[in-house]
């Protein structure tokens, strides 16, 4: 089971303050969480992508790369990549190169997104929002399993004879998570491929999200990964930690009421009835282990903690609290509880274990330049030299 | 798109004699006692009463709006329904029937009327016959309630009665006022007896748009319910290659 926070990197005028952060000092608070992530033990930082203010992070890769240069143990991903607005073979590239640069501490989450206008700044039509998500997808998957690629879509320019470079660390792709809220055919790809499938689990009534999870299991043993309890799921979450109960909720009020997405909701109200857990170590514990009992055994939790206007300070507190009250009593609890045969999420290390078993795991190395791919069977020296070339040279 | 087979009324009659058909009162009033309550209640009891004569018995639940001011207002701002706002949702879902009552405020429908629409599922009351009411201060409102209900009620895609029913000051003292809900009533009762509303519904089901795991009753809930013979689950599924 891996624990870690997810980031929107947004920024608010603190209520308590006046203040608003600078995009400047949000990008470096947005590092210092993550390293703090990393020091006490949490197993994932991941961080959303958003191209309009009040939101930082419209270049993950960049950011990421820089973060994963000061972290240790962490794995770094995504929440969400936008895979309907992104070209597909963009981010191909630039993931693989991520995972390089980050010695395979990456994997990555797709999804939509949920901002409107996003769709004309990059050129896209979101009426086909949902089928530009699932035919990009599917590029994406081919792009980091097949060194050659011809395709042909409705979305963009046909590929002929396309390298996708560089090839995946160890010619392992970092393994995929689908984040959706409504839609089931993004539910429908995730078990098609096996990947990962992550419900936000936030703004929404508690289990709001247990009917498309169940769709997700369901399907995912129909096409042959494994039981439905085996299927891999992940889940989001918002948390507010404090010694004591009371000081959490009296802390958190403000930023919570002031927050323009909440301005005119009750904390309280949020607290009973959706995942939202703010309160001490145990009552955060508690609410959490619910999550288990209705969802059932699952492989990622992440929380979001450092929004909100919060202070820096009082992010890294919560990450701290997070880090060492938190996860370590929901490690030993949910591993008690957990039920027999339940994989945990896949890593680099055990994707490639899986791959290669004892074996070395393949390094692509490329001939010298044809200028083209379109010639031979493969770049990479370690083709087959007999395979045919499919548009043979004339002599 | 899979079709599903087209019921015939006699297998809903049938099937509305395995229960009591469900009339669900949704009223905005404000006052208590309220005429937007009142007119509700006499087109309900009309309804009942022709019901009962035609051997199909009726059970009523009210929804007044009044006390889920706050819920409303708040289940807008941040998308997230209180506990007795979710409860109406799903009565409303439930509804064989809605009987809609509202009072003209400033030339139009009840705000809080318009905002509790504004929470539903846009496929919540699809092909459900509705009353539509009003009422109002003077007869100069009189067609508030098809300007302004019948619309909103069409976008809804449910099916508003032809007789809407309006009731001004004047109105409460003339017998015509009768006259018009024992017409309205006798017309939602024809149609839930045809059954026509619910085969609607039944038949073309996959063809509105929806929300997985939304509150209308037929909504899909799980693998068994989602049709995966569409460009977009084949897409999902590898794009068939």
């Amino acid at each position: 089971m891996q624990f870690g926070i997810f980031s929107v990197g947004d920024i608010a005028p603190d209520p308590t303050t006046g203040t608003t952060q600078s995009e400047a000092e949000r990008i470096s608070n947005l590092v210092r969480v993550a390293q703090r992530a990393d020091e006490v033990g949490l197993d994932v930082f991941a961080l959303g992508e958003h191209h309009n203010p009040p939101f930082v992070p419209s270049s993950p890769p960049t950011l990421l790369a820089h973060i994963a240069a000061l972290t240790k143990q962490i794995v770094l991903s995504t929440s969400v990549t936008l895979i309907t607005t992104n070209d597909p073979v963009k981010l191909a590239e630039d993931y693989a190169m991520l995972q390089h640069v980050a010695k395979g501490r990456l994997d990555l989450m797709v999804g939509r997104g949920n901002t409107v206008p996003v769709y004309p700044w990059f050129g896209k039509d979101i009426r086909q929002g949902v089928a530009l998500a699932l035919e990009n997808y599917n590029l994406l998957h081919r792009l980091w399993r097949e060194d050659v690629v011809d395709w042909e879509g409705s979305f963009r320019t046909p590929l002929q004879g396309f390298t996708s470079t560089p090839r995946p660390l160890d010619d392992v792709p970092p393994f995929v998570w689908h984040g959706s809220i409504r839609t089931p055919e993004i539910a429908e790809q995730a078990a098609f491929y096996g990947n990962g499938y992550f419900a936000n689990n936030v703004l929404a009534p508690n289990f709001h999200f247990k009917p498309l999870v169940d769709f997700y299991r369901d399907r995912f043993e129909h096409y042959g990964h494994g039981t439905r309890d085996q299927a891999i799921v992940g889940l989001g979450g918002q948390a507010f930690i404090a010694k004591r109960s009371q000081d959490a909720v009296a802390a958190f009020r403000p930023y919570f009421e002031e927050y323009p997405l909440f301005k005119g909701s009750s904390l309280d109200d949020f607290m009973a009835r959706t995942p939202l857990s703010v309160g001490s170590p145990q009552e955060v514990i508690d609410k959490t282990l619910t999550f288990q009992e209705g969802f059932g055994d699952y492989q990622r939790q992440l929380w979001s903690l450092d929004g909100l206007a919060l202070p820096v300070e009082v992010a890294l507190e919560q990450v701290e609290l997070l880090g060492t009250e938190v996860v370590p009593v929901l490690r030993k609890e949910m591993a008690a509880r957990r039920a027999p045969g339940v994989p945990d999420a896949p890593t680099h290390a055990s994707l490639v274990s899986a791959k290669y078993g004892d074996a070395e795991p393949r390094q692509p190395r490329p001939n010298p330049n044809r200028g083209d791919n379109l010639s031979g069977a493969s770049p990479y020296q370690d083709s087959d030299p007999n395979a045919p070339a499919r548009f043979p040279l004339a002599a | 798109m899979t079709s599903t087979p087209i019921h015939t009324p006699d297998e809903f009659a049938s099937d509305a004699a395995s229960r009591p058909l469900r009339l669900v009162v949704v009223s905005a009033g404000v006052s208590d006692p309220s005429t937007t309550r009142l007119l509700a209640d006499r087109a309900t009891q009309k309804t009942i009463d022709l019901l009962g004569e035609a051997g199909m018995p009726a059970t009523v639940n009210v929804i007044e709006l009044s006390g889920l001011a706050v819920e409303i207002a708040q289940a807008i701002v941040a998308g997230l329904p209180g506990v007795r706002l979710q409860a109406a949702i799903e009565l409303l879902a439930g509804a064989d029937a809605v009987i809609a009552s509202t009072p003209v405020y400033k030339a139009g429908i009840s705000g809080l009327f318009k905002s509790f629409a504004d929470v539903l599922d846009n496929d919540l009351l699809i092909a459900k016959p509705v009353i539509l009411a009003a009422t109002a201060g003077t007869p100069r409102h009189a067609m508030v309630v098809d300007e302004q209900l019948r619309p909103l009620f069409a976008f809804l895609r449910a099916m508003p009665m032809p007789t809407s029913l309006f009731a001004a000051p004047d109105d409460w003292g003339s017998t015509t006022l009768g006259d018009r809900i024992a017409r309205a009533a006798t017309e939602l009762m024809l149609f839930l007896r045809s059954g026509v509303g619910a085969s609607i519904a039944d038949s073309n089901w996959s063809g509105y748009q929806h929300r997985f795991a939304g509150n209308a009753t037929a909504a899909e809930r799980s693998v068994a319910d989602v049709d995966f013979d569409t460009d977009l689950m084949r897409l999902a599924a590898g794009g068939g290659r």
